[in-house]
Protein backbone atom coordinates (compact mmCIF):
# COMPACT_ATOMS: atom_id res chain seq x y z
CA UNK A 1 0.00 0.00 0.00
CA UNK A 2 1.64 3.23 -1.26
CA UNK A 3 -0.13 6.60 -0.38
CA UNK A 4 1.15 10.08 -1.63
CA UNK A 5 -0.68 12.83 -0.71
CA UNK A 6 0.21 16.45 -1.93
CA UNK A 7 3.59 15.59 -2.73
CA UNK A 8 5.96 18.51 -3.92
CA UNK A 9 9.57 18.69 -4.69
CA UNK A 10 11.83 22.47 -5.48
CA UNK A 11 14.97 22.09 -6.71
CA UNK A 12 16.36 25.37 -5.84
CA UNK A 13 13.35 27.86 -7.60
CA UNK A 14 12.43 25.20 -10.02
CA UNK A 15 9.37 23.11 -9.13
CA UNK A 16 9.64 19.55 -10.02
CA UNK A 17 6.73 18.26 -8.52
CA UNK A 18 3.44 20.34 -7.86
CA UNK A 19 1.95 18.65 -5.57
CA UNK A 20 0.96 15.21 -6.55
CA UNK A 21 -1.35 12.38 -5.15
CA UNK A 22 -2.85 9.29 -5.43
CA UNK A 23 -2.81 5.54 -3.76
CA UNK A 24 -1.94 2.35 -4.89
CA UNK A 25 -3.38 -0.87 -3.68
CA UNK A 26 -1.69 -3.67 -2.32
CA UNK A 27 -0.73 -6.58 -5.38
CA UNK A 28 -1.77 -3.48 -7.70
CA UNK A 29 0.47 -2.67 -10.55
CA UNK A 30 0.16 0.90 -11.03
CA UNK A 31 2.04 2.80 -14.41
CA UNK A 32 3.70 5.75 -14.11
CA UNK A 33 3.30 8.06 -17.43
CA UNK A 34 5.18 11.08 -18.82
CA UNK A 35 7.29 12.52 -20.74
CA UNK A 36 11.01 13.05 -20.03
CA UNK A 37 11.65 15.55 -16.91
CA UNK A 38 8.02 15.52 -16.64
CA UNK A 39 8.64 14.36 -12.75
CA UNK A 40 8.19 10.64 -12.70
CA UNK A 41 11.86 9.65 -11.39
CA UNK A 42 11.96 12.32 -8.60
CA UNK A 43 8.46 11.15 -7.22
CA UNK A 44 9.98 7.65 -7.16
CA UNK A 45 13.49 8.64 -4.99
CA UNK A 46 11.16 10.59 -2.67
CA UNK A 47 8.88 7.23 -2.30
CA UNK A 48 12.24 5.30 -1.79
CA UNK A 49 13.77 8.17 0.74
CA UNK A 50 16.85 8.94 -1.88
CA UNK A 51 16.03 12.34 -1.71
CA UNK A 52 13.71 14.47 0.79
CA UNK A 53 10.42 15.91 -0.27
CA UNK A 54 9.42 19.93 0.01
CA UNK A 55 5.90 19.06 1.36
CA UNK A 56 3.04 16.45 1.76
CA UNK A 57 3.74 13.21 2.72
CA UNK A 58 4.53 9.96 1.32
CA UNK A 59 2.97 6.79 3.00
CA UNK A 60 4.39 3.19 2.74
CA UNK A 61 2.39 1.09 4.30
CA UNK A 62 1.44 3.11 6.44
CA UNK A 63 4.42 4.54 7.75
CA UNK A 64 5.99 7.86 6.88
CA UNK A 65 9.01 7.81 4.84
CA UNK A 66 10.13 10.97 6.41
CA UNK A 67 9.59 10.68 9.82
CA UNK A 68 10.64 7.06 10.00
CA UNK A 69 12.51 6.08 7.31
CA UNK A 70 14.15 2.98 8.90
CA UNK A 71 11.13 0.74 9.29
CA UNK A 72 9.44 2.53 6.27
CA UNK A 73 12.78 1.11 3.81
CA UNK A 74 12.56 -2.37 5.06
CA UNK A 75 9.02 -2.49 3.23
CA UNK A 76 10.74 -0.64 -0.16
CA UNK A 77 12.82 -2.67 -3.44
CA UNK A 78 14.03 0.56 -5.57
CA UNK A 79 15.43 -0.26 -9.05
CA UNK A 80 16.75 3.64 -10.29
CA UNK A 81 17.27 4.32 -13.74
CA UNK A 82 20.34 3.37 -13.78
CA UNK A 83 20.74 0.28 -11.95
CA UNK A 84 22.74 0.93 -8.28
CA UNK A 85 25.74 -1.70 -9.62
CA UNK A 86 28.57 -2.02 -8.50
CA UNK A 87 30.96 -2.96 -12.09
CA UNK A 88 33.64 -5.03 -10.07
CA UNK A 89 31.92 -7.55 -8.09
CA UNK A 90 30.35 -10.75 -9.17
CA UNK A 91 26.43 -10.81 -9.24
CA UNK A 92 26.87 -13.47 -5.98
CA UNK A 93 28.82 -10.53 -4.22
CA UNK A 94 26.50 -8.23 -5.45
CA UNK A 95 23.21 -9.96 -4.01
CA UNK A 96 25.21 -11.15 -0.79
CA UNK A 97 26.15 -7.36 -0.07
CA UNK A 98 22.86 -6.59 -0.65
CA UNK A 99 21.16 -9.17 1.68
CA UNK A 100 23.56 -7.81 4.19
CA UNK A 101 22.64 -4.00 3.68
CA UNK A 102 18.90 -4.65 3.75
CA UNK A 103 19.08 -6.62 6.96
CA UNK A 104 17.75 -9.72 5.78
CA UNK A 105 16.46 -12.22 8.10
CA UNK A 106 15.27 -14.99 5.44
CA UNK A 107 17.38 -18.32 4.91
CA UNK A 108 20.05 -16.61 3.11
CA UNK A 109 21.05 -18.77 0.49
CA UNK A 110 17.69 -20.46 -0.35
CA UNK A 111 16.57 -16.77 -0.25
CA UNK A 112 19.00 -15.48 -2.93
CA UNK A 113 18.06 -18.67 -4.92
CA UNK A 114 14.63 -18.03 -5.19
CA UNK A 115 15.37 -14.17 -6.86
CA UNK A 116 17.95 -15.53 -8.97
CA UNK A 117 15.53 -18.36 -10.51
CA UNK A 118 12.59 -15.94 -10.71
CA UNK A 119 14.93 -12.90 -12.69
CA UNK A 120 16.66 -15.55 -14.74
CA UNK A 121 20.69 -14.12 -13.58
CA UNK A 122 21.34 -18.50 -12.15
CA UNK A 123 23.29 -19.04 -14.74
CA UNK A 124 25.44 -15.80 -14.62
CA UNK A 125 25.93 -15.88 -10.67
CA UNK A 126 29.70 -15.85 -11.28
CA UNK A 127 30.15 -13.35 -13.33
CA UNK A 128 31.65 -10.15 -12.88
CA UNK A 129 28.83 -7.62 -13.59
CA UNK A 130 31.41 -5.35 -15.51
CA UNK A 131 30.90 -8.15 -18.16
CA UNK A 132 27.38 -8.72 -18.38
CA UNK A 133 25.56 -8.01 -20.86
CA UNK A 134 22.93 -4.55 -20.75
CA UNK A 135 19.82 -7.03 -20.69
CA UNK A 136 21.42 -9.19 -17.34
CA UNK A 137 22.58 -5.86 -15.76
CA UNK A 138 18.79 -4.79 -15.46
CA UNK A 139 17.71 -7.99 -14.47
CA UNK A 140 20.65 -7.99 -11.68
CA UNK A 141 18.89 -4.61 -10.60
CA UNK A 142 15.65 -6.33 -10.51
CA UNK A 143 17.34 -8.97 -8.40
CA UNK A 144 18.30 -6.67 -6.59
CA UNK A 145 15.27 -4.72 -5.53
CA UNK A 146 13.85 -7.91 -4.83
CA UNK A 147 16.10 -9.09 -1.53
CA UNK A 148 14.84 -9.20 1.52
CA UNK A 149 10.95 -9.65 -0.43
CA UNK A 150 9.93 -6.16 0.42
CA UNK A 151 6.25 -5.56 -0.34
CA UNK A 152 6.90 -2.66 -1.84
CA UNK A 153 8.72 -2.34 -5.80
CA UNK A 154 9.69 0.94 -7.24
CA UNK A 155 10.85 0.18 -10.35
CA UNK A 156 12.06 3.75 -12.65
CA UNK A 157 12.01 2.47 -16.44
CA UNK A 158 12.95 -0.84 -16.13
CA UNK A 159 13.36 -1.99 -19.66
CA UNK A 160 15.03 1.09 -21.31
CA UNK A 161 17.79 0.13 -23.47
CA UNK A 162 16.73 -3.18 -23.69
CA UNK A 163 16.37 -5.36 -27.05
CA UNK A 164 12.48 -6.59 -28.14
CA UNK A 165 12.79 -9.49 -26.48
CA UNK A 166 14.45 -8.59 -22.87
CA UNK A 167 11.72 -5.99 -22.73
CA UNK A 168 9.19 -8.84 -22.97
CA UNK A 169 11.05 -10.92 -20.12
CA UNK A 170 11.17 -8.51 -18.09
CA UNK A 171 7.49 -6.98 -18.67
CA UNK A 172 6.51 -10.57 -17.88
CA UNK A 173 8.59 -10.90 -14.68
CA UNK A 174 6.90 -7.44 -13.95
CA UNK A 175 3.59 -8.84 -14.44
CA UNK A 176 4.64 -11.94 -12.43
CA UNK A 177 5.55 -9.75 -9.21
CA UNK A 178 2.38 -8.35 -9.62
CA UNK A 179 0.73 -10.99 -8.14
CA UNK A 180 2.40 -10.87 -4.66
CA UNK A 181 3.96 -7.13 -4.34
CA UNK A 182 2.54 -3.48 -4.72
CA UNK A 183 4.17 -2.24 -7.95
CA UNK A 184 5.22 1.14 -9.00
CA UNK A 185 6.42 1.07 -13.03
CA UNK A 186 7.59 4.28 -14.78
CA UNK A 187 7.85 4.95 -18.38
CA UNK A 188 7.36 6.70 -21.17
CA UNK A 189 6.51 3.75 -23.17
CA UNK A 190 3.19 3.72 -23.24
CA UNK A 191 2.63 0.58 -24.95
CA UNK A 192 4.47 -0.66 -21.86
CA UNK A 193 2.17 0.50 -19.91
CA UNK A 194 -0.56 -0.70 -21.06
CA UNK A 195 0.14 -4.18 -21.19
CA UNK A 196 1.65 -4.61 -18.03
CA UNK A 197 0.06 -2.04 -15.68
CA UNK A 198 -3.48 -2.12 -13.33
CA UNK A 199 -4.14 1.57 -13.01
CA UNK A 200 -2.35 4.82 -15.14
CA UNK A 201 -0.94 7.61 -13.45
CA UNK A 202 -0.05 10.19 -16.19
CA UNK A 203 2.02 13.15 -14.96
CA UNK A 204 3.18 16.26 -17.05
CA UNK A 205 5.72 19.43 -15.63
CA UNK A 206 4.57 17.85 -11.80
CA UNK A 207 1.57 17.44 -11.84
CA UNK A 208 -1.10 14.48 -11.90
CA UNK A 209 -3.19 15.02 -15.03
CA UNK A 210 -4.82 11.72 -14.94
CA UNK A 211 -5.51 8.59 -12.55
CA UNK A 212 -7.08 5.51 -13.93
CA UNK A 213 -7.16 2.37 -14.87
CA UNK A 214 -6.02 2.35 -19.09
CA UNK A 215 -10.08 1.39 -20.30
CA UNK A 216 -11.41 3.94 -18.10
CA UNK A 217 -9.22 6.54 -19.62
CA UNK A 218 -9.94 5.34 -22.65
CA UNK A 219 -13.79 5.06 -22.15
CA UNK A 220 -13.83 8.99 -20.57
CA UNK A 221 -12.08 10.27 -23.24
CA UNK A 222 -13.96 8.94 -26.13
CA UNK A 223 -17.21 8.72 -24.72
CA UNK A 224 -17.85 5.10 -26.22
CA UNK A 225 -19.53 7.04 -29.29
CA UNK A 226 -17.46 6.43 -32.38
CA UNK A 227 -17.98 2.89 -34.26
CA UNK A 228 -15.84 1.86 -37.14
CA UNK A 229 -17.85 -0.32 -39.49
CA UNK A 230 -16.53 -2.35 -42.77
CA UNK A 231 -19.34 -2.93 -44.88
CA UNK A 232 -19.84 -5.04 -47.97
CA UNK A 233 -22.16 -3.36 -50.76
CA UNK A 234 -22.99 -0.65 -53.15
CA UNK A 235 -22.33 2.53 -51.17
CA UNK A 236 -25.72 3.87 -52.16
CA UNK A 237 -27.85 0.94 -50.75
CA UNK A 238 -25.89 0.98 -47.60
CA UNK A 239 -26.09 4.55 -46.97
CA UNK A 240 -29.77 4.66 -47.22
CA UNK A 241 -30.00 1.97 -44.53
CA UNK A 242 -27.93 4.01 -42.45
CA UNK A 243 -29.64 6.64 -42.24
CA UNK A 244 -32.88 4.68 -40.62
CA UNK A 245 -30.51 3.46 -37.91
CA UNK A 246 -32.43 5.43 -35.01
CA UNK A 247 -29.62 6.37 -32.44
CA UNK A 248 -26.90 7.64 -34.98
CA UNK A 249 -25.88 11.08 -35.25
CA UNK A 250 -23.53 11.05 -37.71
CA UNK A 251 -21.54 8.81 -40.25
CA UNK A 252 -19.03 9.37 -42.47
CA UNK A 253 -17.66 7.45 -45.54
CA UNK A 254 -13.93 6.23 -45.36
CA UNK A 255 -11.88 4.40 -47.55
CA UNK A 256 -12.80 1.72 -49.94
CA UNK A 257 -11.30 -1.32 -48.10
CA UNK A 258 -11.55 -3.95 -50.95
CA UNK A 259 -13.77 -4.41 -53.97
CA UNK A 260 -17.35 -3.35 -52.83
CA UNK A 261 -15.93 -3.42 -48.67
CA UNK A 262 -16.18 0.23 -47.76
CA UNK A 263 -15.17 1.71 -44.47
CA UNK A 264 -17.51 3.92 -42.07
CA UNK A 265 -17.16 5.74 -39.25
CA UNK A 266 -20.19 6.18 -36.92
CA UNK A 267 -21.09 8.58 -34.30
CA UNK A 268 -23.02 7.54 -32.21
CA UNK A 269 -25.81 9.64 -30.10
CA UNK A 270 -25.22 9.86 -26.15
CA UNK A 271 -26.30 6.50 -24.30
CA UNK A 272 -27.39 4.97 -27.48
CA UNK A 273 -26.38 0.87 -28.80
CA UNK A 274 -27.04 0.96 -32.62
CA UNK A 275 -24.64 -2.11 -32.75
CA UNK A 276 -27.65 -4.92 -32.63
CA UNK A 277 -29.74 -2.67 -34.89
CA UNK A 278 -27.33 -1.93 -37.40
CA UNK A 279 -26.33 -5.63 -37.62
CA UNK A 280 -29.85 -6.58 -38.02
CA UNK A 281 -30.61 -4.33 -41.24
CA UNK A 282 -26.96 -4.42 -42.73
CA UNK A 283 -27.80 -8.72 -42.52
CA UNK A 284 -31.62 -8.04 -44.01
CA UNK A 285 -30.07 -6.64 -47.28
CA UNK A 286 -27.48 -8.74 -47.82
CA UNK A 287 -25.16 -6.13 -46.65
CA UNK A 288 -22.83 -8.16 -44.62
CA UNK A 289 -20.88 -6.30 -41.75
CA UNK A 290 -17.32 -7.52 -41.83
CA UNK A 291 -16.00 -5.69 -38.87
CA UNK A 292 -16.99 -3.18 -36.56
CA UNK A 293 -15.29 -1.95 -33.43
CA UNK A 294 -15.79 1.15 -30.80
CA UNK A 295 -12.78 2.89 -31.95
CA UNK A 296 -10.50 2.74 -28.71
CA UNK A 297 -7.93 5.37 -28.54
CA UNK A 298 -4.33 4.01 -27.75
CA UNK A 299 -2.75 5.28 -25.09
CA UNK A 300 -0.36 7.49 -27.46
CA UNK A 301 -3.80 9.50 -28.12
CA UNK A 302 -4.77 9.46 -24.33
CA UNK A 303 -1.60 11.03 -23.80
CA UNK A 304 -1.45 13.52 -26.03
CA UNK A 305 -4.87 14.73 -24.85
CA UNK A 306 -3.95 14.76 -21.18
CA UNK A 307 -1.17 16.82 -22.02
CA UNK A 308 -1.73 19.00 -24.11
CA UNK A 309 -4.66 19.82 -21.96
CA UNK A 310 -7.94 19.13 -23.78
CA UNK A 311 -9.54 16.48 -20.98
CA UNK A 312 -9.48 17.67 -17.67
CA UNK A 313 -8.35 21.55 -19.10
CA UNK A 314 -11.18 23.30 -17.45
CA UNK A 315 -11.32 21.20 -14.21
CA UNK A 316 -7.33 20.96 -13.42
CA UNK A 317 -6.34 24.85 -13.89
CA UNK B 1 26.99 -0.86 8.29
CA UNK B 2 28.81 -4.59 8.43
CA UNK B 3 27.77 -5.41 4.91
CA UNK B 4 29.38 -1.47 3.85
CA UNK B 5 32.86 -2.20 5.11
CA UNK B 6 32.82 -6.06 3.91
CA UNK B 7 31.87 -4.86 0.96
CA UNK B 8 34.09 -1.46 0.90
CA UNK B 9 37.63 -3.91 2.04
CA UNK B 10 36.58 -6.20 -0.43
CA UNK B 11 36.55 -3.60 -3.18
CA UNK B 12 40.16 -2.38 -2.01
CA UNK B 13 41.34 -5.41 -2.87
CA UNK B 14 39.71 -6.84 -5.82
CA UNK B 15 40.75 -3.64 -7.28
CA UNK B 16 44.79 -2.64 -7.48
CA UNK B 17 44.33 0.09 -5.57
CA UNK B 18 44.61 -1.40 -2.04
CA UNK B 19 47.47 -3.46 -2.85
CA UNK B 20 49.34 0.44 -4.59
CA UNK B 21 48.56 1.95 -1.19
CA UNK B 22 50.57 -1.06 0.43
CA UNK B 23 53.25 -0.88 -1.70
CA UNK B 24 53.96 2.86 -1.91
CA UNK B 25 53.59 2.83 2.38
CA UNK B 26 56.04 -0.38 2.49
CA UNK B 27 58.74 0.78 0.06
CA UNK B 28 58.89 4.87 1.68
CA UNK B 29 58.93 2.95 5.05
CA UNK B 30 61.52 0.99 4.12
CA UNK B 31 63.50 3.54 2.23
CA UNK B 32 63.37 5.46 5.16
CA UNK B 33 64.16 2.57 7.84
CA UNK B 34 67.25 2.61 5.67
CA UNK B 35 68.06 5.97 5.58
CA UNK B 36 67.10 6.70 9.54
CA UNK B 37 68.20 3.61 11.04
CA UNK B 38 69.82 0.68 9.27
CA UNK B 39 72.31 2.73 6.96
CA UNK B 40 73.93 4.47 10.44
CA UNK B 41 73.04 1.54 12.79
CA UNK B 42 70.28 3.50 14.95
CA UNK B 43 67.59 2.00 16.25
CA UNK B 44 65.59 4.91 16.77
CA UNK B 45 62.32 5.12 14.65
CA UNK B 46 61.26 8.81 15.41
CA UNK B 47 62.47 9.79 12.36
CA UNK B 48 60.95 7.32 9.99
CA UNK B 49 57.61 8.43 12.18
CA UNK B 50 58.33 11.73 11.08
CA UNK B 51 58.88 11.36 7.29
CA UNK B 52 55.94 9.57 6.71
CA UNK B 53 53.86 12.06 7.85
CA UNK B 54 54.37 13.33 4.22
CA UNK B 55 53.81 10.19 2.28
CA UNK B 56 50.40 9.45 4.72
CA UNK B 57 49.45 13.26 3.74
CA UNK B 58 49.60 12.33 -0.05
CA UNK B 59 48.60 8.96 -0.24
CA UNK B 60 45.01 8.62 2.02
CA UNK B 61 43.45 10.78 -0.35
CA UNK B 62 44.47 7.85 -3.22
CA UNK B 63 42.40 5.68 -0.80
CA UNK B 64 39.57 7.17 0.03
CA UNK B 65 38.53 9.27 -3.30
CA UNK B 66 36.63 7.41 -4.60
CA UNK B 67 34.40 6.06 -1.29
CA UNK B 68 32.01 8.84 -2.48
CA UNK B 69 32.51 10.24 -5.69
CA UNK B 70 32.44 7.20 -7.53
CA UNK B 71 29.26 5.87 -6.01
CA UNK B 72 27.66 8.97 -7.15
CA UNK B 73 29.16 8.73 -10.92
CA UNK B 74 28.11 5.55 -11.08
CA UNK B 75 24.71 6.08 -9.08
CA UNK B 76 25.33 3.34 -6.50
CA UNK B 77 24.93 5.53 -3.73
CA UNK B 78 20.89 5.07 -4.23
CA UNK B 79 21.18 1.22 -3.26
CA UNK B 80 22.48 2.57 0.17
CA UNK B 81 19.93 5.75 0.46
CA UNK B 82 16.77 3.46 -0.42
CA UNK B 83 17.99 0.60 2.07
CA UNK B 84 17.38 0.89 6.11
CA UNK B 85 20.93 1.84 6.96
CA UNK B 86 21.46 5.47 8.76
CA UNK B 87 23.64 8.27 6.71
CA UNK B 88 26.61 8.04 9.79
CA UNK B 89 26.16 4.46 9.22
CA UNK B 90 26.81 4.73 5.89
CA UNK B 91 29.53 7.12 6.33
CA UNK B 92 31.34 5.54 9.71
CA UNK B 93 31.28 2.18 7.07
CA UNK B 94 33.20 3.65 4.69
CA UNK B 95 35.50 5.41 6.98
CA UNK B 96 36.24 2.25 8.87
CA UNK B 97 37.35 0.15 5.79
CA UNK B 98 39.22 2.75 4.47
CA UNK B 99 41.14 2.94 8.09
CA UNK B 100 41.18 -0.42 8.21
CA UNK B 101 43.36 -0.69 5.13
CA UNK B 102 45.84 2.52 6.17
CA UNK B 103 45.90 -0.07 9.64
CA UNK B 104 47.26 -2.78 7.58
CA UNK B 105 50.11 -0.48 6.25
CA UNK B 106 50.69 1.07 9.97
CA UNK B 107 51.32 -2.12 10.61
CA UNK B 108 54.57 -2.86 9.05
CA UNK B 109 56.34 -0.86 11.08
CA UNK B 110 55.34 -3.21 14.16
CA UNK B 111 57.37 -5.50 11.84
CA UNK B 112 60.36 -2.60 11.83
CA UNK B 113 60.30 -2.42 15.23
CA UNK B 114 60.51 -6.03 16.47
CA UNK B 115 63.17 -6.73 13.57
CA UNK B 116 64.94 -3.62 15.27
CA UNK B 117 64.84 -4.65 19.02
CA UNK B 118 65.78 -7.99 17.95
CA UNK B 119 68.63 -6.90 16.63
CA UNK B 120 69.59 -3.60 19.56
CA UNK B 121 68.73 -7.31 22.31
CA UNK B 122 71.26 -8.95 20.50
CA UNK B 123 73.95 -5.90 20.81
CA UNK B 124 73.20 -5.45 24.33
CA UNK B 125 71.19 -2.31 24.42
CA UNK B 126 67.64 -2.11 25.12
CA UNK B 127 64.90 -0.84 22.13
CA UNK B 128 62.70 1.95 23.38
CA UNK B 129 59.54 0.46 23.46
CA UNK B 130 57.04 3.01 25.24
CA UNK B 131 58.49 6.00 22.74
CA UNK B 132 57.45 3.59 19.55
CA UNK B 133 54.22 2.84 20.90
CA UNK B 134 53.53 6.49 20.87
CA UNK B 135 55.18 6.98 17.80
CA UNK B 136 52.82 4.33 16.49
CA UNK B 137 49.59 5.30 18.10
CA UNK B 138 50.23 8.75 16.66
CA UNK B 139 50.88 7.55 12.74
CA UNK B 140 47.13 5.83 13.41
CA UNK B 141 45.32 8.94 14.56
CA UNK B 142 46.83 11.02 12.06
CA UNK B 143 46.04 8.12 9.62
CA UNK B 144 42.26 8.78 11.29
CA UNK B 145 42.40 12.04 10.57
CA UNK B 146 43.22 12.11 6.88
CA UNK B 147 40.93 9.76 6.16
CA UNK B 148 37.63 11.40 7.77
CA UNK B 149 38.93 14.64 6.06
CA UNK B 150 39.21 13.17 2.62
CA UNK B 151 36.53 11.13 2.71
CA UNK B 152 34.12 14.72 3.54
CA UNK B 153 36.18 16.05 0.67
CA UNK B 154 34.81 12.75 -1.53
CA UNK B 155 31.82 13.63 -0.69
CA UNK B 156 31.78 16.78 -1.79
CA UNK B 157 31.89 16.01 -5.54
CA UNK B 158 31.29 13.48 -8.32
CA UNK B 159 34.73 13.13 -9.61
CA UNK B 160 37.77 10.79 -8.42
CA UNK B 161 40.54 13.41 -9.30
CA UNK B 162 39.31 16.33 -7.74
CA UNK B 163 38.53 14.43 -4.63
CA UNK B 164 41.92 13.11 -4.72
CA UNK B 165 43.40 16.48 -5.33
CA UNK B 166 41.43 18.53 -3.35
CA UNK B 167 42.20 16.33 -0.53
CA UNK B 168 45.45 16.07 -0.84
CA UNK B 169 44.95 20.47 -0.80
CA UNK B 170 42.74 19.66 2.15
CA UNK B 171 45.30 17.68 3.92
CA UNK B 172 48.10 20.24 3.40
CA UNK B 173 46.29 23.32 4.59
CA UNK B 174 45.27 21.03 7.97
CA UNK B 175 49.26 21.04 8.66
CA UNK B 176 50.69 24.30 7.31
CA UNK B 177 49.15 25.68 10.00
CA UNK B 178 52.83 25.43 11.78
CA UNK B 179 54.35 27.52 8.63
CA UNK B 180 51.49 30.03 9.04
CA UNK B 181 52.01 30.56 12.82
CA UNK B 182 56.04 31.48 12.12
CA UNK B 183 54.65 34.71 9.86
CA UNK B 184 51.88 34.95 12.81
CA UNK B 185 53.38 38.19 15.25
CA UNK B 186 50.58 38.67 17.35
CA UNK B 187 50.94 36.14 20.35
CA UNK B 188 47.22 34.69 20.74
CA UNK B 189 46.88 34.55 17.23
CA UNK B 190 50.05 32.72 17.51
CA UNK B 191 48.25 30.17 20.00
CA UNK B 192 45.46 29.75 18.48
CA UNK B 193 47.20 28.47 14.93
CA UNK B 194 49.59 26.21 17.32
CA UNK B 195 46.73 24.75 19.32
CA UNK B 196 45.14 24.23 15.95
CA UNK B 197 48.55 22.40 14.40
CA UNK B 198 48.54 19.02 13.05
CA UNK B 199 51.79 18.45 12.31
CA UNK B 200 52.85 20.05 15.04
CA UNK B 201 51.22 17.44 17.87
CA UNK B 202 52.47 14.38 15.59
CA UNK B 203 55.80 16.02 15.78
CA UNK B 204 55.50 15.94 19.41
CA UNK B 205 54.57 12.48 19.50
CA UNK B 206 57.86 11.56 17.58
CA UNK B 207 59.77 13.18 20.32
CA UNK B 208 58.50 10.64 22.89
CA UNK B 209 55.99 13.00 24.33
CA UNK B 210 52.76 11.63 24.81
CA UNK B 211 49.50 13.41 25.45
CA UNK B 212 46.34 13.03 26.06
CA UNK B 213 45.31 16.69 24.99
CA UNK B 214 46.63 15.20 21.47
CA UNK B 215 45.22 12.40 21.55
CA UNK B 216 41.44 13.70 21.97
CA UNK B 217 42.67 16.81 19.28
CA UNK B 218 42.74 13.79 16.79
CA UNK B 219 39.55 11.66 17.40
CA UNK B 220 37.03 14.62 17.76
CA UNK B 221 38.92 16.22 14.51
CA UNK B 222 37.89 12.64 13.13
CA UNK B 223 34.59 12.75 14.72
CA UNK B 224 33.95 16.58 13.42
CA UNK B 225 34.92 15.81 10.07
CA UNK B 226 32.70 12.44 9.89
CA UNK B 227 29.78 14.10 11.01
CA UNK B 228 30.56 16.66 8.25
CA UNK B 229 30.36 13.89 5.53
CA UNK B 230 26.85 13.23 6.97
CA UNK B 231 25.63 16.64 6.89
CA UNK B 232 26.83 16.41 2.79
CA UNK B 233 24.68 13.30 2.28
CA UNK B 234 21.84 14.95 4.30
CA UNK B 235 21.72 18.39 1.94
CA UNK B 236 21.97 16.57 -0.60
CA UNK B 237 19.39 14.47 0.17
CA UNK B 238 17.18 17.93 0.73
CA UNK B 239 18.34 19.58 -1.96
Amino acid sequence: MIEVQNLSKNYGSRAALKGISFSVADGEILGFLGPNGAGKSTTMNILTGCITQTGGKALINGVNILENPMAAKKNIGYLPEIPPLYPDMTVDEYLNFVYGLKKCKFPKNSHLKEIRTLTGIEDVRKRVIRNLSKGYKQRVGIAQALVGNPQTLVLDEPTVGLDPKQIIEIRSLVKKLGKNHTVILSSHILSEVQAVCDKIAVIDKGKLVAFDTAENLSRKLTGDRKLTVHIEGERKVVEKILITVSGLDAFHVGRTVEGKVTEYQLEVKENCDIRRELFNKMAKNDCPILLMKGSELTLEEIFLKLTTGDFYGGKEE
Amino acid sequence: MTAIIKREISSYFTSPLGYVFLAVFYSFSGLFLWMNCLSSGRADMAGVFLMMFFVILVIIPVLTMRTFAEERRQNTDRLALSSPVSLFGIVFGKFIAAFFVYFCAALVMLIYAIFLAVATGNSGSEFNWPAFWGNFAAMLLLGAVFTAIDIFISSLTDNQMIAALGSIGANIVVCSFDIVSGYVSDENFKKVIDFLSVFGKYSEFTQGIFSLASVVFFLSLTGMFIFLATRVLERRRRA
